[in-house]
């Protein structure tokens, strides 16, 4: 077979493109603890795809759209002080799931398969969502390569970042950019309830042996290359669905790791 | 001499002297209808250290954030010499340790300094020994020395630290603030120090401000501890050593946050 006429290395492909981004992406959001907002995010998805589907633009279009608008509405919120983040995020999540699968309903020419979308599958890849993983996974790359020092500062300490001359709203605005750009380009894969997994977990794991930040950050990639990898042979071979079988695989780790013991690693 | 501000002061030109560091004048801020602070009229100069005292919820911290630039004032205005290099030390913040970092990674997180250059720093500081270790493994007092190492690399003219001493022990405090000392005659830079430590604070200090939503009295460490305003913000807690501590405010604080004068 020849590699990417077929559907399930084209799934490979795509979810290694994913994983390598997620890593990197994924230490801030867990650093800054924001699996929430990634969450909010991602949920949001469905009402992304119900427009893309609305408007016949692009899926991963839709889902950025709306995942950007989402973070907007956050960061509007976030300035106010009479609700707090939590509270904002449960309802804005609820209320973009709700909307989404709302109006997919209410658009009875449309026949969407449901489970795939909210859980992955690994028949959905094409050769032109390849090029937008790739394609949108090197800028996302190399965008978080000039803000790494910038939203390492601010993670650390976003007042003490902001005396020292960084301009924190600006790189925070980038920032969510970044995460609607791998939410949408991961979800064909993890699928849309599952797609923040892949940026928490695998860092997660990785944080009991990584010295510096930047060893967390390829430790993460490294999980989630195998996360992907075992997981999508997993769904190959036993039928499932492709985005619970890599999150298991990544849990595996995740566990794994808090049992072996790690003394020369300290930090 | 004592300077007493009062809270109308007359508009006066904004006369910046080649000493100046940062001057701000008439400052003010307030949330919503709430004033935090107001009138704040102050002037720090190369190599003085000045320190601001006043009970909690006084507008410490806000007076440094609006001085940084870090938050907008409400009216007033505020000079900074011109491309002043800050090293600002905030508040002891919690810190995350889900953040795999050790102190030589600490040191350059917004720079590329060198390795001697982090070590000269960290030894200027007293640190040096502790360079491999983790951030989230230094105790109070270490965390400090190694957050002031790393405003030094910035080669500060001004340095802005909020309450250094929070979270040290009793020994370490007067190390600490002798250290801050030291290091004002060697580098020259000017200092502007949040603190509700008082006796340890007045040694080192040239210039006290105490302040309470507006500046209540002003002048050196001496002078001030003997202002009456200075005693009923500090007073029942240290009344030992307040004997000594005497002189005269025009007004008085309610619990409005309303003041009048006498």
């Amino acid at each position: 077979m020849t590699l990417l006429d077929d559907f399930f290395w084209r799934a490979i492909i795509a979810g290694l493109g994913v994983a390598v981004v997620a890593g990197p992406l994924g230490c801030f959001v867990v650093w800054r603890r924001m699996s929430y907002l990634g969450d909010t995010m991602a949920h949001s998805a469905l009402l992304g795809i119900a427009l893309g589907f609305f408007l016949n633009i692009d899926l991963m279009i839709g889902v950025f759209a709306v995942a950007l608008v989402v973070a907007l509405i956050l960061f509007f919120f976030q300035r106010q002080k009479m609700l707090t983040n939590d509270a904002v995020l449960g309802t804005l999540s609820h209320a973009s799931l709700a909307m989404g699968v709302l109006i997919i309903s209410l658009m009875a020419w449309i026949r969407i398969d449901l489970m795939g979308y909210l859980f992955g599958d690994i028949l959905a890849v094409s050769l032109i969502d390849l090029y937008w993983i790739y394609g949108g996974g090197i800028l996302i790359l190399v965008i978080l390569l000039i803000l790494w020092r910038p939203l390492l500062a601010i993670t650390f300490d976003s007042e003490l970042a902001q005396a020292e001359g960084i301009s924190v709203l600006a790189v925070q605005l980038l920032f969510m950019l970044l995460i609607a750009a791998v939410i949408a380009l991961s979800m064909k894969i993890i699928g849309i309830l599952l797609v923040t997994s892949l940026l928490i977990i695998p860092v997660s794991a990785a944080r009991s042996f990584s010295n510096t930040p930047e060893q967390m950050a390829f430790g993460g990639v490294l999980i989630g290359i195998s996360s992907v990898i075992i997981g999508l042979f997993t769904s190959l071979y036993f039928d499932t669905p492709s985005g619970p079988s890599i999150v298991i695989a990544a849990v595996m780790f995740f566990f794994a790791v808090q049992i072996l013991p790690f003394k020369q690693f300290k930090y | 001499m004592l300077t007493t501000v009062d809270n109308n002061v007359d508009e006066i030109g904004f006369e910046i002297s080649n000493q100046t560091l940062i001057k701000s004048q008439s400052l003010s801020f307030l949330i919503g209808e709430k004033k935090i602070l107001s009138e704040i009229s102050l002037n720090i100069s190369k190599e003085e250290i000045v320190t601001v005292i006043g009970p909690n919820g006084a507008g410490k911290t806000t007076l440094l954030r609006l001085l940084l630039g870090l938050i907008p004032a409400s009216s007033g205005k505020i000079f900074r010499k011109q491309k002043l290099r800050i090293g600002y030390l905030p508040q002891r913040a919690v810190y995350n340790p889900v953040l795999p970092l050790s102190v030589r990674r600490l040191m350059n997180l917004t720079g590329n300094f060198s390795k001697i250059q982090i070590e000269a720093s960290l030894d200027e500081t007293g640190v040096k020994a502790l360079k491999d270790k983790p951030v989230s493994q230094l105790s109070g007092g270490e965390y400090q020395r190694v957050m002031l190492a790393r405003t030094l690399l910035r080669n500060p003219e001004l340095l802005v630290l909020d309450e250094p001493v929070q979270g040290v022990d009793y020994m370490g405090e007067s190390e600490l603030y002798n250290l801050i000392g030291n290091l004002r005659k060697k580098l020259g830079c000017g200092v502007l120090m949040v603190s509700h430590n008082l006796h340890v604070v007045m040694a080192s200090t040239d210039r006290v401000l105490c302040l309470n939503q507006h500046i209540c009295c002003e002048g050196k460490p001496k002078d001030v501890t003997q202002h009456p305003e200075y005693l009923r913000m500090f007073g029942l807690k240290t009344t030992n050593t307040m004997a000594i501590y005497n002189h005269h405010h025009d007004h008085e604080h309610h619990f409005s946050g309303k003041f009048k004068k006498f």
